[in-house]
């Protein structure tokens, strides 16, 4: 969710725009997208513990380690890259002709950037899509940062990874087709919106 | 008011351009990465008039389109619109530039239905709802039939049209039209050429065309530009532009004989 709502600007804005130091942010980005989700979560990890340089700040703000604030914040590291750079690819693959000739038409800045981000729609559909699958399908991050805590911080796959090693194979399978089902319903969803896109 | 290097137009300044003028164009030039590619001392572009401007390409016609569209503004130089001053890094008030709009060789259209691409620049204007006008409008370009058509399905004929009724329907004060027939077959042509005349004598609409095609440009204007490697080189009454054109570089373009 927060990386959609901060990807999909950023993406579009790396795609629409030419600045002094793009080149080097995309390059970044681009590493994030192949970036291990692990090392992402020892990242977030040392950064929230208690002697980390966040930990330390005590901040109502910043969510301490093995809470669902830690867990977020390191899916949105995670997924962020990828919904960026997908965004951008797809924003970029737009007729370059089609920005002015709607300027020529009376609009403004921000009318255009998003009339650009409304014609790459389907691309647009697809970061998000990346960036959900990249997550929802992730285990090694959130199990670090969140600690798989019952009730708490465990998520369907850390609850596979622990039910495995406990020898409870059935519930793991179990567990495994109900996360399959997730995401196949939400990728559904996000699927007929795309075709209502292209239809309309 | 910037100051403007003196001698430029010898009439002198004045505050307000004359009610016949719509764009007063003073000493414009554009560079790009160093290359000088358009230099006009003086153009004025009539009000309600049709004005075409002929030349090869590379001449500087479409940037010039791009500026009196208030795109891009000049490199030096200003363009005087009503009360308007477009000089460097200027930027035309949004009310202005809405004034103004293109029609494109190549039009891209909106991966919409017909009508809503008709519909686009009201939308933009925040008009939600103008199904009138937008029916009137392809009623105009003859293609009421396939207003609710994906508009990637249209053919290029079709599409150059849509493109004149998405322009069309905004009833803009001037309209510009950047080789808007060329690549299309002689029934599109003579549509589109039908109604750019149309939109001139009904409406009192300023047009300035910008084509390849001098017979096109004899039959649809009142006036007649050329220009030649980033300069305007004359310009003048169609009549007098093809019968007894002043330079020896137009008598040879209008003859054929210019090889370039």
């Amino acid at each position: 969710m927060f990386s959609t709502l901060i990807g999909v600007p950023v993406g579009a804005a790396l795609g629409l725009t030419r600045f002094m130091g793009r080149k080097l942010l995309v390059a970044f980005m681009y590493t994030g997208m192949g970036f291990p989700p692990v090392v992402i979560g020892l990242f977030v990890y040392l950064m929230l513990s208690r002697s980390g340089p966040l930990g330390q700040l005590n901040s109502p703000l910043i969510p301490a380690l093995f809470t669902p604030g830690a867990m977020i914040i390191a899916q949105t590291i995670i997924a962020f890259p990828l919904v960026a750079g997908f965004t951008m690819a797809a924003v970029m693959s737009v007729d370059p002709q089609l920005r002015q000739q709607v300027q020529s038409l009376g609009a403004t800045t921000w009318q255009t950037a998003w009339t650009v981000i409304t014609e790459a729609r389907i691309g647009v559909i697809v970061a998000v899509i990346a960036g959900f699958g990249g997550i929802i399908s992730e285990v090694g991050a959130v199990m670090l940062v969140g600690g798989n805590i019952e009730g708490r911080t465990r998520v369907l796959t850390t609850a596979i990874v622990l039910e495995t090693r406990k020898g409870n194979f059935e519930l793991a399978i179990a567990l495994g087709l109900i996360l399959l089902g997730i995401t196949f319903v939400i990728n559904a969803l996000m699927l007929r919106l795309q075709g209502k896109a292209i239809d309309t | 008011m910037t100051a403007l290097k003196p001698g430029v137009n010898g009439q002198g300044l004045s505050a307000t351009l004359p009610d016949h003028v719509r764009y007063s164009i003073e000493g414009v030039s554009k560079v790009y990465a160093g290359r000088q590619v358009l230099q006009i001392d003086r153009m004025d572009i009539r009000r309600g008039e049709i004005l075409a401007l002929v030349g090869p390409s590379g001449a500087g016609k479409s940037t010039l389109l791009r500026m009196l569209n208030f795109l891009e503004p000049p490199s030096a130089g200003r363009i005087r619109y009503g009360d308007f001053e477009y000089g460097p890094n200027g930027e035309a008030p949004l009310a202005t530039r809405r004034q103004v709009t293109t029609v494109s060789q190549r039009p891209v259209l909106l991966n919409r239905a017909v009508q809503a691409n008709v519909h686009f620049g009201l939308h933009l204007r925040g008009q939600r709802k103008a199904a009138r006008q937008v029916d009137a409008a392809l009623q105009q370009v003859g293609l009421a039939h396939l207003a609710r058509q994906q508009a990637r399905t249209l053919s290029g004929g079709e599409a150059q049209r849509v493109a004149l009724a998405r322009a069309m329907v905004l009833q803009p004060a001037v309209l510009l039209l950047d080789e808007p027939t060329a690549n299309l077959d002689p029934y599109n042509v003579g549509l589109i050429e039908q109604i750019v005349r149309t939109l001139n004598r009904e409406q009192g609409m300023t047009l300035v065309l910008v084509t390849h095609n001098i017979f096109q440009a004899h039959r649809l204007a009142h006036r007649v530009g050329f220009m030649l490697d980033g300069r305007l080189v004359e310009v003048a009454d169609t009549q007098t532009f093809f019968e007894a054109p002043v330079d020896p570089r137009t008598a040879a373009f209008v003859r054929g004989d210019m090889v370039y």
